[in-house]
């Protein structure tokens, strides 16, 4: 009788079968994006487009929209799983649950945060960000979307289970972002002003950290709860 | 209790090495709820489970180690082949000693090693999904309803498996609605939902 | 003392304490009530910056206190459905939530309240209001999950995993929105916070305060009792009242 895989092992394994399925479902991966961008083109269709005001408020409307698909893209996470029986499986894991969550949530954060720091420069760029605030901004999306990530699959896992489960989830997990979007809008305006970020992008590591350290453990036991 | 109402009470069951229960009664009676709360995927309201005299809840993953469980859903990914839906079931045990080309040979599967678990009968994702039980080393198995949508001759094939789980020492929870022809020495029956 | 706490945890014979309780409760809360009242209202002389107005605190800060209160309790709570899975802990969470969301709504009503004569409008974007808006939010959550699994011992699990989760993260949304007012203030410097507090002025805030942890004690009662008939509602002791 072998043993069963490393925890290592079998934390990769499943970043890897999360990234292929991705990969075999293209479309539904491209709406958080589509809608990113989407979000992000009604603001000056609304707000007129000047472009000072734009400027100004370029940070704040660019996170609000990432927020926003963030929330969009957070059902994939265990819907498929949860209708197949698979995250029955993964819970019967011999391996800790909270770090197949890790897993799966590192995946989602690579097929729906990554693409966000990707368009994000094109973005700033047509609302008029200034280029000084770009790496910043590009610096808080990269610091922010795996919080987005951690934070929204606790909500998720809570909902799963749930029949109209995306309503209630939006309830849970919008207080919860709120934190991270104040540091995040607030380091870009201040590198936008020319002042220093760096008190905000600490407060981003931090709440990273907390988040990676907690979040998983809350995630299992809320899986656990949905499936039972 | 599900939803307010008392589905069992009072239930002692001891099972050794080489034995199977086969779980019994009508629908709703709460025969899936029974077998959840042995995997560990369920809560009982009162009373524990014990593996080998430890409760399961404080053996976490030892106990999940050793158990193998297909429920009502197939645990299978539409967008996987079955080869690599395997190698997944495998990842999260302990993997057996089979080939994975054997294992699908044993289900009759072995042809559709690369094809997508999408594009198989549900026959066929049911054994594809029993297959795990042959992909990883198991003591104990809880079933919910094997049979489901397989044909005489599959059930036939998986009523061999089971003997020979059996006779490896291991043990083995079921329900079903077909019948399980298998010596009454191993076999244990559990009747729910009978009126008190 | 151990064994009339663990008997406390039964379900019947809480609900028979607490029946006994709920008369002197009622009691000991409106003469609180009055006492703070009648300090605040009419003892009390006007704040030498804010006049008569001011007097709005003597339900706001309390409201606020109590909604930050009674979400540690709930917390408390989760982590007991947790560990030890007690009915009683899961019964009394539920019953908390919609009393903190009241005292949250009053705390935002007379927060809103206060700003109207000092600033003109009804709401201002100042770090306590923004705090208690937040804060009502989470508890909505509460509530909204709750409703929403429908085997209520799951919910119980479901809504204590998630004031955990909340319990830790009020802090960091406070200081959160307070760092994020402080940056963001006008010209103007807004005073939500206590005038400077005078003896007279003190006495009955702590009497409010007291009345309404009362209040929340008696009617978490309330509640507690009539959602342990409607869980219990087969169980023989129902049957039997």
């Amino acid at each position: 009788m072998s043993h069963r895989l490393s925890l290592c092992q079998a934390f990769v394994f499943l970043l890897r079968r999360d990234l292929l399925l991705a990969l075999r479902n293209r479309a539904e991966y491209a709406m958080p994006l589509l809608f990113f961008v989407l979000v992000i083109t009604l603001f000056p269709l609304a707000l007129g487009a000047s472009p000072e005001l734009l400027a100004r408020i370029a940070p704040g409307i660019i996170w609000v929209a990432a927020l926003l698909a963030a929330m969009l893209s957070l059902d994939s996470i265990f819907r498929s799983d949860f209708d197949d029986g698979s995250l029955e499986q993964i819970l019967l894991s011999a391996h800790p649950v909270a770090v197949l969550v890790l897993a799966k949530v590192t995946a989602h954060w690579l097929v729906t945060g990554v693409p966000l720091l990707l368009a994000a420069p094109l973005l700033a760029e047509m609302l008029g960000m200034p280029g000084e605030a770009q790496p910043v901004l590009l610096l808080t999306i990269l610091l922010g979307t795996p919080i987005l990530s951690l934070i929204g699959a606790i909500g998720v896992a809570l909902t799963v289970g749930l029949r109209k489960g995306g309503i209630i989830l939006s309830l849970l997990v919008l207080p919860l972002y709120v934190p991270v979007l104040i540091f995040a809008a607030s380091a870009t305006e201040n590198a936008a002003a020319g002042f220093d970020p760096s008190a905000q992008i600490y407060m981003l590591m931090a709440f990273l950290f907390l988040s990676t350290s907690l979040s998983p453990w809350a995630t299992a036991a809320a899986l656990r709860m949905s499936v039972s | 209790m599900r939803n307010d109402r008392l589905l069992f009470e009072h239930l002692d069951i001891h099972l050794e090495a080489g034995q199977m229960l086969v779980v019994e009664g009508p629908n709703g009676c709460g025969k899936t709820s029974l077998l959840r709360i042995l995997t560990g995927l369920r809560l009982a309201d009162g009373g524990e489970v014990l593996w080998r005299q430890q409760p399961i809840d404080r053996l976490a993953g030892d106990y999940f180690e050793q158990v193998n469980y297909v429920g009502h859903h197939d645990g299978v990914k539409n967008e996987l082949s079955c080869l690599e839906n395997l190698r997944l079931a495998r990842a999260m045990g302990v993997p057996s000693s089979l080939d994975l080309d054997e294992v699908l040979e044993q289900v009759n599967l072995y042809a559709y090693g690369e094809t997508e678990a999408g594009s198989l009968s549900a026959g066929q994702k049911r054994r594809l999904a029993l297959a795990r039980l042959l992909a990883t080393d198991a003591m104990l198995w809880i079933l919910d309803e094997p049979f489901t949508s397989l044909d005489k001759a599959s059930m036939a094939l998986f009523s061999g498996l089971f003997e020979q789980q059996l006779e490896r020492r291991g043990v083995i929870v079921m329900t079903s609605h077909h019948d399980i022809s298998l010596p009454t020495q191993a076999l244990q029956r559990l009747r729910l939902g009978v009126a008190a | 003392m151990f064994l009339w706490f663990h008997k406390l945890g039964s379900p019947p014979h809480f609900y028979r304490i607490a029946g006994r309780w709920i008369p002197w409760l009622t009691w000991i809360f409106l003469l609180l009530l009055a006492a703070g009242l009648y300090g605040g209202l009419i003892e009390a002389p006007p704040d030498y910056q804010q006049g008569e107005s001011y007097r709005i605190m003597f339900v706001h800060v309390p409201a606020a206190w109590m909604s930050l209160f009674i979400y540690v309790v709930m917390a408390v709570c989760g982590a007991i459905i947790i560990i030890w899975r007690m009915k009683l802990a899961e019964v009394v969470l539920i019953s908390s939530a919609p009393i903190g969301a009241s005292f949250t709504f009053l705390a935002l009503v007379t927060g809103s309240l206060w700003g109207k004569p000092m600033w003109g409008t009804y709401w201002v974007w100042d770090a306590r209001l923004t705090s208690e808006l937040i804060l009502l939010f989470l508890y909505l959550g509460i509530i909204g999950l709750h409703n929403a699994i429908d085997d209520k011992r799951t919910a119980a699990r479901a809504v204590a995993i998630l004031a955990l989760v909340g319990v830790v993260n009020i802090p960091i949304i406070h200081y959160s929105v307070e760092w994020w007012h402080s940056l963001h203030q006008g010209p103007t410097v807004t005073k939500f916070g206590k005038p400077s507090i005078h003896w007279s002025m003190l006495l009955p805030l702590l009497l409010m305060a007291l009345a309404f942890q009362v209040y929340y004690v008696l009617a978490l009662l309330h509640r507690c009792r009539a959602e342990l008939l409607r869980r219990e509602r087969n169980s023989k002791w129902v049957e039997e009242l």
